[in-house]
């Protein structure tokens, strides 16, 4: 994984609009893991009322060692680039992560994943999806 | 005719540059922004005679009465209210609406009966009824727009029954602009039912063309100063003197009292009985301020200036391929709020790229849910107009419209 300073250099497709960096971009007009499961164990949405964002993540879990991890996940809905993008980029950083894991992620860990600086409104957009996947990992009442 | 150019030097916000650029400000809708004018007498108040009003025996406090109540005389001679006292200070237009909703609601409305909004209402003049509604069990009528945009007037005569004990309406839509006739509306609600009672949201009528509550023979009208150029934390209630009068006090305490005794208390007259302890004088006075500026023009010239900037933008934005325009397209009967959405682009990232070169709307539900949920549209951008936009403001709307497009398109 890149750093926080590598991330901050890399090549910006704006000349000052680091909100949307070239792999936010990419992650909001490709996003990965976008779809449901088959066979979901849990999954969970919420609702943004504000500026009409919704986002449901759906997941699919394993023991390994006697631990929960993310099998497989998915997400749907619909959201500005920065909700997307995170939705996106965070479906890839958990996938294998121990549940108890999941459940310690915070708002720094999503800024720093999406390696850019928000204002405080946006980081509610970019927040958004982490808030729904541990309510989905709640949901699996372990 | 107005100067723009020359309006525009009363604001100094106007003057200020953010990283180099000036400030494109196309959210009048949400709160204007305050010529030196409406400041200088705010200020005027701070350093010159604050005391508190009413009951100081001294120069400086029957200084600030007099500009508190010379306030109230021009609010009431700018809407055509028949008395001063026909207007009752409050914080904003929602507090306006809520006065109405516990005082008056208190005493008239019992189970049973009926209230009535339309789909387009702010949240300000929507959920006090409905929620009103839910706590007296009482029928909560919603009036729907055509696809349009506009009121069907023939659907009044089945909304309107009668057990329908009020009607809120705004005259002019927050979000897709709609200017509502309310004087036809008013009319035909008396006629099916002459004790339904009309409360009009005049928030964004009033700072945007000329109103005359007489005219429209309404029984109640709401609105904000702060956006007619006034500060924020400053509301009007005007209300005919009868029903002012009947209605019991909605908040409790100082200046709105007569006499108190151990067990009793005697109420002040309308409109002190509403406004309980001690308002937002600097406020009012600037309130006041903002009617003198406005008047210099004449609300019939600020109407055409925003017409003229909306058929304008309405035109300009048409060219935006991908880009649809929510609402009625006749800048006739529309005010100067654009609501847009642009084909698989989020308002947000709109609203957020525009700000690069600070051009400043709104994104969201504009407070107006029901409105949106109604129309399907989803979150809508919402650019708006005042006295001192200009042509070339919408100019660069149009070229940070393309900015984003080329980014996220």
């Amino acid at each position: 994984m890149r750093s926080w300073p590598d991330l901050v250099k890399s090549k910006r497709c704006w000349a000052d609009m680091d909100m949307y960096r070239d792999i936010i971009l990419d992650h909001y007009k490709h996003p990965r893991n976008f779809g449901t499961l088959s066979s979901a164990d849990a999954k969970a949405s919420e609702y943004n009322a504000t500026c009409g964002d919704r986002i449901s993540i759906e997941i699919q879990c394993q023991m390994i060692n006697a631990k929960c991890q993310i099998k497989d996940i998915r997400f749907s809905g619909e959201g500005c680039a920065i909700s997307v993008a995170s939705a996106s980029m965070l479906t890839e950083k958990v996938k294998g992560m121990k549940v108890e894991n999941v459940l310690k992620l915070a708002t720094e860990d999503i800024l720093v994943m999406l390696g850019t600086e928000l204002t405080p409104s946006r980081t509610k957009c970019a927040v958004l999806p982490l808030e729904v996947l541990q309510k989905a990992v709640v949901c699996l009442g372990l | 005719m107005m100067d723009t150019q020359k309006i525009r030097k009363d604001f100094p916000q106007l003057k200020r540059r953010i990283n180099g650029k000036p400030i494109t400000y196309l959210d009048s809708t949400a709160t204007s922004l305050k010529p030196t004018q409406v400041l200088a007498k705010m200020n005027e108040y701070y350093t010159k005679y604050t005391a508190n009003i009413f009951r100081g025996i001294y120069k400086t406090s029957e200084e600030a009465t007099a500009e508190y109540e010379a306030a109230r005389a021009k609010v009431a001679a700018f809407i055509g209210a028949n008395k001063p006292e026909e207007i009752v200070f409050t914080r904003n237009t929602s507090e306006s609406v809520n006065l109405v909703a516990y005082s008056w609601g208190k005493g008239n409305l019992r189970s049973g009966d009926q209230v009535a909004v339309t789909i387009m209402e702010h949240h300000s003049n929507f959920v006090p009824w409905q929620q009103l509604a839910g706590e007296k069990s009482l029928g909560f009528r919603v009036w729907g727009v055509d696809k349009d945009g506009t009121l069907n007037l023939k659907e009044l005569d089945t909304l309107i029954t009668r057990k329908t004990k009020l009607l809120a309406i705004t005259a002019v839509s927050n979000v897709i602009g709609t200017i509502n006739p309310i004087k036809e509306i008013v009319r035909r609600v008396k006629k099916l039912n002459p004790k339904c009672i009309v409360l009009v949201d005049g928030a964004q009528a009033v700072p945007h063309m000329r109103v005359d509550v007489a005219h429209w023979g309404a029984d109640f009208v709401a609105f904000s100063s702060h956006k007619m150029l006034g500060p924020t934390g400053v509301g009007v209630l005007w209300g005919r003197m009868e029903l002012l009068e009947a209605m019991p006090p909605f908040i409790y305490g100082g200046d709105m009292i007569k006499e108190v005794h151990r067990d009793t208390t005697v109420y002040n007259s309308v409109p002190h009985k509403f406004e309980a302890g001690t308002p937002h004088i600097a406020g009012v006075i600037g309130l006041g301020a903002a009617v003198d500026y406005l008047s210099v023009f004449g609300m019939d010239n600020v109407r055409s200036h925003e017409k003229e900037i909306t058929e304008y933008a309405l035109e300009k934005l048409a060219g935006v391929s991908g880009l649809q325009i929510i609402g009625p397209n006749d800048p006739e009967v529309r005010g100067g709020v654009l609501a847009f959405v642009m084909k698989g682009i989020h308002p947000h990232d709109i609203a957020q790229i525009l700000d690069e070169d600070n051009v400043c709307i709104r994104v969201g539900f504009h407070c107006a849910q029901p409105l949106h949920e109604y129309l399907a549209v989803g979150p809508t951008a919402r650019a708006s107009f005042y006295v001192y936009t200009t042509k070339e403001e919408i100019d660069a709307l149009v070229a940070g419209l393309g900015k984003v497009k080329k980014m996220l398109g």
